[in-house]
């Protein structure tokens, strides 16, 4: 068993920590000032090759592999969670599903231009009565000989306002339940496509998070993405890629919080010692390291996993749950260690506590990922 | 076009803290990293390339260690690495690092040699003008920007401390490159993942047609005699005066720090 | 090679546009030094064209002769035939050490003169003296400033050193002294002259990289106005600094914010860090507690920046100041 980083990782870290530190933290604070939805980032990473990281070079990504995506999505969001999402739900929400669910002729018409960046992508599962419990769709796709009619409106949908192509999901057949569920591979141009009302969030507010409404809205008969009935199992071993992502989302938050702590604790001084000589500091600082480290490698066990073609499912959803409270955790624990000035916008603290609540609500709560892994155990 | 760069794997200086209480620096832990001249020097070559289309040769002298160096390089774009290694070269002042390097270039193709102007380690800016010396070649240091007319000729702005010159050579020739010359891309992921599949050529003292002598330490004119760190920071001092005598104090400190003349 | 042979100081004089350069007068003095211990001669080694008249300022800064090419070649520096021009007179006269000022001009003829002249060179030297054994004991800094290297020449002469200006003083300007000028005439290989300078232009840089800046000058809430920035700009020319301020001063936008040094803004380590009418915050401190030395002035004796400075003073920075820039106004 090997748990040293490879030297291409190595390489990779220095990369994209350079990246992150000189691209993405200098503007995080202002992005989530103004809710601004940073392309100029999304156009620089395009041209490193990281919106596409573990798609294949002959589709136009990186031809590296979940290792490298996990690692570039932490980086990311340890200066800027908003920009750690864009990259996941581009990559594992509709690169992934296109890869792993598509034709040939999807992958060659599609996968260039979004796993170069060119396009930006999106998912769409959500509806306000379809959230948890995604089997409740109300959009629905028709068969209409030559092509697809879809009708029917997604919310919370992240890189929505941005995006050129989207995976939806719609019902088929309503008699059959889950089994009436298809995918579908639409673009933003399509017919009857719109972007509806931009959220205001608490969280991760320089992404674009939209409503999408489908008004007889016109797909292409070859854009069926997998076979007809399809549509949840592709929804659900796309959320389990989407784990990992958001799993190292939460990672990334909680060390950028650390970070920032232990800065602070050996700066700040109270009572003519810095906070950080402090006993109680340094318990809680250890044990905070401690879980983050622990999250780490539940993180790379799941993206492993999916690299090697194991089952990674549950591995996904231990990673994500845990990752994500941590990250909460810390991320309260790091304001207060801040005091009254972590409590303000100068210091980026607040803003990564913002954000990590998110971290525990999408691509399925805590408490899907509960049911997930108890389903495993009692089988 | 063909474009030789040589780099240098330094320790980040800006990395390196000194212990408060002996005043010695603290190495450990200091991260290595592509001198940011090269680095600028590099930049320039693939700019170079993307734009008339060249081949990019980097060369580096160093341990094995900087094989590192030269795989970031293949993962910003250049075409063949070659490191430069040999217990013989080892202890090289400038003068022997720039018989060894000039040697090396002897053996390659090359219209343009860049190096950076120093490296943050040494901050000598010698090796660059030396390796011109010894291969017989027209030099321009300082480079802050240069264009190439696509045949043989580069225009090239060249900082001084006054402003700026505009010169004109034609290759082959040298250049020493500043980091503000441009900023360095980052790797490519894609890089990244063919770095290590990659070869780097390991050149040797049998590779080089260099006399043993001019190398390494026995090559060096100059040694080490002894070093020293500035040492601890002493607790400052507190003055509650006059303004004038706060006036003369300051003077006094700016003296000792060779601020001004005194 | 028969180090005997080797005799006298030699110190390149640097000029601009026929204006001898400071540096050159800087290191005639410490040759006068050098030359003392060593019981030798200091010669000044002035290139350029029509240039002639500028000898007897360097003798009355020391030289004991001038050697003098006078030549059109020579008019602008420029790498060949400064080297070549060197390179005879080296050759033909054997000095025992070369001086150099370590300028974007030395930087750029010292290692392209050792190459030719196969010996060594010891760049950015801080500190020269001579050794027991009569040789000399080139001091510079490495590794970003954090360490301290006395380099050696051993076997090979010339010794060759560059150092920056203003790191040597100059010495006074003693009209009286008597001294010789050669006129040298080179035989120039025209056919290496490879690199044609099209032009020369100067302009005024603007330094707004901090933490690049060798001494910084940084202003706070107790320099209060645009006025008192003012007054900050005058004193960091004096002392050839760039000016740069505290948070608050770039909210009330007194100055702009690529000139913040703290948490927000940059971090920087300059050489000599002047933090004026600043209390010292942490996120401050945080940006700048690193530089090699602080001077801090503050009305309020508990400030926090007392902490970090290495010299402090109590006092107001508005009526220091002012009288700072006038006495070394008169000392120059």
């Amino acid at each position: 068993m090997d748990f040293s980083l490879t030297k291409e990782q190595e390489l990779f870290l220095q990369m994209i920590r350079e990246f992150a530190e000189k691209e993405v933290k200098p503007i995080a604070a202002e992005i989530d000032e103004e809710e601004r939805f940073p392309m100029e980032t999304v156009e620089k990473m395009a041209k490193l090759g990281l919106m596409g990281i573990p798609i294949p070079v002959e589709y136009g990504g990186a031809g590296a592999n979940s290792q490298l995506y996990s690692i570039a999505v932490e980086e990311l969001s340890r200066v800027c969670a908003t920009t750690g999402i864009i990259v996941s739900a581009h990559t594992s929400l509709c690169a992934a599903p296109i890869y792993e669910f598509g034709t040939e002729e999807q992958k060659r018409k599609y996968l260039p231009k979004i796993a170069s960046g060119q396009w930006l992508g999106a998912f769409g599962l959500t509806e306000p009565n379809a959230g948890t419990d995604a089997a409740g769709q109300q959009t629905t796709a028709v068969d209409m000989g030559d092509h697809w009619l879809l009708t029917g409106s997604k919310i919370f949908i992240t890189n929505a306002a941005y995006a050129n192509l989207y995976i939806i999901i719609a019902m088929t057949d309503r008699s059959l339940a889950t089994k009436g569920i298809s995918a579908f591979i639409v673009e933003s141009t399509s017919p009857g496509f719109s972007v509806g009302k931009k959220e205001k969030k608490l969280g991760i507010r320089g992404s674009a998070t939209c409503e999408l409404i489908m008004e007889n809205c016109i797909v292409p008969k070859e854009n069926l993405l997998g076979q007809i009935g399809k549509g949840f199992g592709i929804a659900m071993k796309t959320l389990d890629g989407g784990r990992i992502g958001v799993a190292s989302q939460a990672l990334g938050i909680a060390q950028g919080a650390m970070d920032e702590t232990v800065k602070y604790v050996k700066e700040r001084k109270q009572f003519g010692r810095s906070i950080g000589q402090f006993q109680n500091t340094q318990f809680q600082l250890a044990d905070m390291d401690t879980k983050i480290e622990a999250a780490r490698w539940l993180v790379r066990l799941a993206a492993y996993k999916k690299d090697m073609k194991q089952p990674y499912s549950i591995d996904a959803a231990r990673a994500k749950l845990f990752a994500s409270e941590t990250a909460m955790e810390m991320t309260v624990k790091a304001v207060q260690f801040h005091g009254g000035y972590g409590y303000t916008r100068e210091y980026p603290v607040e803003r990564m506590m913002r954000d990590a609540k998110i971290t525990e609500i999408y691509e399925g709560t805590s408490e899907v990922q509960r049911m997930v892994i108890s389903a495993g155990l009692l089988k | 076009m063909n474009i030789v760069v040589c780099i240098k794997q330094v320790p980040d200086t800006t990395e390196i803290r000194l212990n408060p209480e002996t005043g010695t620096m603290i190495r450990e832990g200091v991260p290595s990293i592509m001198n940011p001249d090269d680095k600028s020097g590099l930049e320039a070559a693939l700019q170079l390339k993307y734009k008339y289309g060249a081949h990019i040769t980097v060369i580096t002298m160093g341990p094995a260690q900087a094989d590192k160096v030269l795989r970031e390089a293949y993962a910003m774009g250049v075409d063949r690495a070659i490191l430069l290694t040999d217990r013989k070269f080892a202890g090289a002042d400038t003068l022997a690092t720039s018989n060894a390097l000039a040697g090396a270039l002897r053996m390659l193709d090359f219209d343009l040699i860049i190096t950076g102007r120093q490296a943050i380690d040494g901050d000598t800016a010698q090796v660059g003008p030396q390796i011109a010396e010894h291969l017989d070649l027209p030099q321009v240091s300082y480079v802050e920007g240069l264009q190439y007319d696509g045949q043989k000729l580069f225009t090239i702005k060249k900082s001084t401390e006054e402003g700026y010159q505009i010169v004109e050579v034609e290759a082959p020739c040298l250049i020493t490159i500043l980091s503000s010359a441009n900023s360095p891309r980052y790797m490519s992921v894609n890089g990244i993942v063919n770095a290590y599949k990659r070869e780097v050529e390991i050149w040797r003292f049998e590779n080089i047609n260099i006399d043993e002598h001019k190398l390494g330490l026995k090559g060096s004119p100059t040694r080490v005699f002894k070093s020293f760190t500035k040492g601890a920071k002493i607790a400052g001092q507190l003055y509650e005066v006059e303004a004038v005598e706060a006036a003369d104090i300051i003077i006094e400190k700016l003296k000792e720090k060779f601020i001004i003349n005194g | 090679m028969d180090k005997s042979q080797y005799k006298n100081i030699y110190v390149f004089v640097e000029q601009r546009e026929g204006v001898i350069q400071n540096v050159a007068l800087e290191l005639l003095n410490k040759a006068c030094e050098l030359a003392d211990k060593l019981n030798e001669e200091v010669y000044a080694v002035l290139l350029g064209y029509n240039i002639k008249d500028k000898a007897p300022l360097l003798i009355a800064h020391g030289a004991g002769t001038v050697l003098c090419v006078d030549s059109s070649e020579l008019e602008q520096y420029n790498t060949e035939p400064y080297t070549q021009a060197i390179t005879q007179i080296l050759n033909d006269r054997k000095p025992s050490v070369v001086l150099i000022g370590a300028t974007t001009i030395g930087r750029d003829l010292g290692p392209r003169l050792s190459a030719r002249m196969r010996t060594g060179l010891t760049a950015d030297c801080t500190g020269l003296d001579i050794s027991r054994e009569s040789a000399l004991l080139m001091t510079r800094p490495a590794f970003g400033g954090n360490l301290m290297a006395t380099i050696i020449c051993k076997e090979h002469r010339p010794q060759i050193s560059t150092v920056r200006p203003g790191v040597m003083l100059k010495g006074k300007e003693d009209p009286s002294r008597k001294g010789a000028v050669e006129n040298v005439t080179i035989n120039f290989d025209k056919s290496k002259f490879k690199v044609r300078i099209l032009k020369t232009v100067k302009e005024e840089k603007n330094l707004i990289d901090i933490t690049k800046a060798r001494i910084l000058v940084s202003g706070g809430r107790g320099v209060g106005s645009s006025e008192g920035f003012k007054m900050l700009d005058k004193f960091a020319k004096t002392i050839g600094a760039e000016v740069s301020s505290s948070r608050a001063m770039v909210d009330a936008g007194v100055i702009t914010y690529d000139r913040q040094v703290g948490q927000t803004g940059k971090t920087v380590r300059p050489d000599v860090y002047f933090a004026l009418g600043i209390s010292g915050a942490i996120q401050h401190l945080a940006g700048m507690e690193e530089s090699d030395y602080i001077i801090a002035i503050n009305k309020d004796k508990y400030a926090p920046i007392f902490q970090v400075a290495d010299l402090g003073i109590v006092g107001n920075v508005n009526q220091i100041i002012p009288l700072l820039i006038e006495k070394l106004k008169k000392g120059k």
